[in-house]
């Protein structure tokens, strides 16, 4: 096979395929794509050297309307496809869409060992609290009481929070963003990218069909600057236009006042991605933002730490065994160690 | 050896069967494996079958807990562990209660017997009143009991060990006694310990030691009076080696990665009776074997079909239950259309079933296992050095015609060894990866790469991420003829669904045409078998012809689809008997596709077939 290096593609019209585009009008996923392919276009990498892996949902369309390469795959286990493909071509761009259904529900299990290996992958998982391409019921991540189609009289079931989770499978990348603030999907989308390991990107998309308005509260203009935080690495933590700010008192975080004169700035919470038991903490913040006092929405990158890729580390066991043993001769494996002769 | 003190009669025996049995602790398989190389080394024909109990420990001493491995060995061509033994060694008298029904009447009974002491009679579940050593009951067989345990430990009184690490040597007495009886050098044996041992002088000496002192007991005590001699077999000239089924197969895959030139990835979770093909493999990194152990079955086939679309040769192995998590993908790998082998060390089903024992239960799930229509070929190994042969062919069909392939090996094959006379290298096929043709050559320009053309045999091109200009994507769902985009056109997905079906089919037209295994070309009967089953079909075959009847044997290794002639070669025969581990799977498979009243001879109790059960079922079938 041959891998050459093209040049960057002039337009962004040049990442799409000739594929028509199928999400229902109005789908957050439209935005999702776009700014994909516009950080595409920035980067500039030979389309052939992209790879978008999927599973199965609304979101798992994804590959069909890039002109890269990718595979549509099952329900759940895109993290196991990259897995393979990861260990066996370690230089490509690999990318996997998700879904709050395919990656948290039938395949958690493959999410979690994704995280814990650090398979060099960007994950945008499209969270949008409802499983859409079955018509509507609810998800994993669907609040508890959520009314759907299968749930007449409201879910019964505890949410998951997508954040905790991944912290809890030491995922090296944590990131939350929404389909509504593309400059910061965008900005979250080029970190992703530019970490070494399983970058996590968790997407707020509106299903408008299924579940809209699920995440108004955090992108409506009205609202949003009260129920959402963005975390910027060694600032603090503010937010309400600056009104009200993050205190940690004794790791616990407490929203302060900034106006009252007992705090400013400089008291709150200086967010710290490479801090493991801060982000601990911030993936904590996940309250109902209906409830009176609820502490904000975060977004932006929650963490980001180096550790060594799980294919790094399988291909320098391969150099290494090269190296000790020599390259594998063929004849003095089917040999074996000890032989006898007769005749 | 020093001078006999005493006479001795050596008497020739053409072939023997040896069961040595004890507490799984008792290192059984250790004693039963260097057995059989010093017996392959001196130029015996070997065959064995290693019996593990279920639990990885059970209590001491109970029937659960015993452990067996069965050598044949011979101056002749031998095809089974053999039927019954002609010399049974028991470590306790579980191990005896166990196998006692596996013995030639008249057969040589080897005991510890210090084994036999109240405390074990007890856990063995024998009456109160039993003596099985002294009480006469065992007196249709020649017993000899010997203070395995008392002796190991007198000859290691000057070494420091205590008493545990001691009685850890009793293997290496029985093992030196052995020797001695069967008339061997202790030298093979003493190399293995040095290897093993090199680095724990103490450990090396004691077990050395051990070894010394049972050889020297056969020899000095005047209780032995015959020894036997089984001399080399007229084996084809060659070098050989020893290699079991699972071994075989992870050299065939490695060797088919090194012939296609592709890096070779195994993505596998641990289950009886694979798990060994993952060890083997995960010890030849420097060839470019890459092994995941997944956190399940389906991540397992997952990775490999990943490793596949990043241009290695995906390979992934289970047994039953984890074949029947992985169908799903598999059927993914099928529609894909890319490379990628599943391996199925088949063991007794149905659920968890009998995960050590062995079956062959699996032929439909391999072939019929899928939603939708989703042929793919299903291959299956017969001994195992033929493991080695179809994991090999395995990974060639999968890779030149772009189709997952499923290869059936079972338990019995899979920890059974033999000798094996292994090929060269340059002996071995080559295998083309239908690679796509980079842009440019032939003047294919980016936006024309149609993903699903396909070639006259009806494979598709394979074009791997980083390949300029033939970026596409494929999928799951139905997809257009020629583009691979998705379509849910009615007539495109009949269309795909036949091209499919016609390129698994077209594969038969590389298989050679059938061959009978032995036996006139035709006649009253003829023998159809699979798999593990080979041996003791061949030696009941051998023997019926011997006898004077007009009976064949014909093994298959295609189940699906099955090699061109077959149907012709059944006509050839007044009668078609199917012999099989399970309940009549291929028979069924038979009768559906040829119309012959094919008749089954059926065990299903996760053991191997004995060639004198076939050779009578054989016999009632053909006086009927």
């Amino acid at each position: 096979m041959s891998t050459t290096n093209g040049t960057a593609p002039a337009a962004r019209i040049d990442y799409a395929s000739d594929q028509e585009v199928r999400w229902c009008p109005g789908c957050g996923d439209y935005s999702i794509l776009k700014q994909v392919e516009t950080i595409l276009k920035e980067q500039g990498r030979p389309k052939e050297e992209l790879v978008f892996i999927s599973g199965i949902g609304c979101s798992s369309r994804f590959p069909y309307y890039l002109d890269t390469y990718g595979m549509h795959g099952i329900h759940g286990r895109a993290p196991a496809i990259v897995s393979g493909l990861r260990s066996v071509r370690p230089e490509l761009s690999v990318w996997m869409i998700t879904g709050d259904g395919d990656s948290l529900s039938i395949g958690g299990n493959h999410l979690i060992h994704l995280l814990r290996r650090n398979v060099d992958v960007n994950i945008l998982l499209f969270n949008n609290e409802i499983y859409g391409l079955t018509k509507g019921q609810y998800s994993p991540t669907s609040p508890e009481g959520a009314v759907t189609r299968s749930t007449p009289m409201g879910s019964t079931d505890h949410p998951f929070n997508p954040m905790a989770l991944c912290k809890g499978a030491d995922g090296t990348f944590l990131a939350r963003a929404m389909d509504r603030d593309p400059k910061q999907l965008r900005e979250v989308l080029t970190r992703a990218d530019a970490h070494r390991g399983a970058s996590l990107v968790e997407v707020y998309q509106n299903c408008n069909v299924f579940n809209d308005g699920a995440f108004e509260v955090f992108t409506d203009k009205a609202s949003k600057p009260f129920h959402t935080i963005f975390v910027e690495h060694g600032k603090p933590l503010v937010f309400a236009n600056g009104t009200k700010g993050i205190r940690l008192d004794c790791m616990r975080p407490m929203v302060v006042d900034l106006e009252g004169g007992e705090w400013s700035a400089d008291d709150c919470w200086v967010h710290d991605e490479r801090d493991p038991y801060k982000a601990s903490i911030l993936v904590r913040l996940f309250e109902d933002p209906t409830e009176e006092g609820a502490m904000p929405r975060p977004f932006g990158v929650f963490y980001q730490a180096d550790r060594p890729t799980h294919e790094e580390k399988l291909n320098a066991q391969v150099q290494r065994a090269r190296e000790k043993q020599g390259a594998g001769d063929l004849d003095e494996l089917l040999r074996g160690q000890h032989v006898w002769t007769i005749g | 050896m020093d001078t006999p003190t005493r006479t001795r009669t050596i008497e020739q025996r053409k072939n023997v069967v040896i069961l040595f049995a004890g507490d799984s602790g008792d290192g059984i398989q250790l004693t039963g494996s260097q057995f059989t190389d010093t017996n392959a080394l001196f130029g015996n024909d070997v065959s064995t079958f290693p019996n593990f109990p279920a639990e990885i420990r059970a209590p001491q001493g109970t029937l659960a807990g015993v452990s067996g491995y069965q050598l044949h060995f011979g101056s002749v061509e031998v095809f089974t562990p053999g039927d019954q033994c002609d010399t049974l060694v028991v470590m306790n008298a579980a191990a005896l209660k166990a196998n006692l029904s596996k013995l030639k009447k008249g057969g040589i009974i080897i005991a510890n017997r210090d084994g036999f002491d109240a405390k074990n009679l007890r856990l063995a579940g024998y009456p109160d009143d039993a003596r099985p050593l002294e009480d006469g009951s065992l007196a249709n067989y020649t017993v000899h009991a010997i203070d395995v345990t008392k002796m190991t430990r007198a000859s290691l009184e000057g070494t420091t060990l205590g008493t545990k690490e001691k009685d850890r040597c009793k293997n290496m007495f029985v093992l030196g006694f052995i020797n001695w009886m069967y008339d061997r050098g202790l030298e093979p044996t003493e190399r293995f310990l040095e290897q093993k041992f090199g680095r724990k002088p103490e450990i090396l000496e004691a077990n050395r030691l051990a070894l010394k002192a049972g050889f020297d007991f056969g020899d000095t005590s005047e209780t032995f009076t015959t020894r036997f001699e089984v001399k080399p077999a007229p084996l084809p000239k060659g070098t050989y080696r020893a290699i079991n089924g699972n071994q075989g197969i992870a050299l065939g895959l490695v060797a088919a990665a090194q012939q296609a030139g592709l890096d070779l990835f195994y993505g596998s979770y641990p289950i009886t009776p694979a798990s060994d093909i993952l060890h083997e493999l995960a010890k030849h990194k420097r060839f470019g074997v890459k092994t995941f152990q997944a956190e399940d079955e389906i991540a397992a086939i997952c990775s490999a079909i990943g490793a596949s679309y990043g241009g290695a040769l995906g390979v992934t192995a289970s047994s039953g239950p984890g074949i029947a998590l992985k169908t799903e993908a598999l059927g993914l790998a099928m529609m894909l259309e890319l490379p990628l082998v599943v391996v199925n060390v088949q063991r007794g089903g149905p659920s968890t079933g009998l995960p050590t024992k062995t079956e062959q239960a699996d032929l439909w799930q391999a072939i019929h296992g899928r939603n939708g229509e989703a042929p793919i070929p299903v291959i299956a190994a017969s001994t195992p050095v033929d493991c080695f042969e179809m994991a090999f062919e395995a990974a060639k069909l999968a890779i030149e015609h772009m189709t997952p392939v499923m290869l059936l090996s079972d338990g019995f094959i899979a920890n059974g060894s033999e000798p094996w006379r292994f090929p060269q290298a340059k002996d071995l096929a080559p295998i083309v990866p239908p690679f796509a043709k980079p842009v440019g050559e032939d003047g294919v320009a980016a936006e024309q790469f149609l993903p699903y053309v396909r070639d006259e045999r009806g494979v598709r091109p394979w074009a791997v991420p980083g390949m300029q200009g033939l970026q596409h994507r494929i999928g799951g769902l139905e997809k257009e003829d020629r583009t691979g985009n998705v379509s849910y056109d009615p007539v495109n997905h009949e269309k795909m669904v036949r091209l499919r079906a016609d390129k698994v089919a077209r594969i038969a037209d590389t298989f050679r045409p059938i061959r009978l295994d032995s036996g006139p070309d035709e006649g009253d009967l003829l023998i159809v078998g699979w798999g593990s089953t080979y041996g003791a079909l061949r030696t009941a075959s051998l023997a019926l012809q011997e006898e004077g009847h007009l009976v064949a044997h014909v093994h298959l290794r295609h189940m699906f689809p099955f090699n061109p002639g077959l149907g012709a070669l059944m006509q050839r025969y007044r009668k078609v008997l199917v012999p099989e581990m399970n309940s009549g799977q291929l028979r069924q498979l038979i009768r559906s596709e040829f119309l012959i009243d094919a008749r089954g001879f059926n065990k299903v109790q996760g053991l191997p077939f004995m060639a004198e059960e076939v050779r009578a079922a054989a016999l009632q079938f053909l006086n009927e």
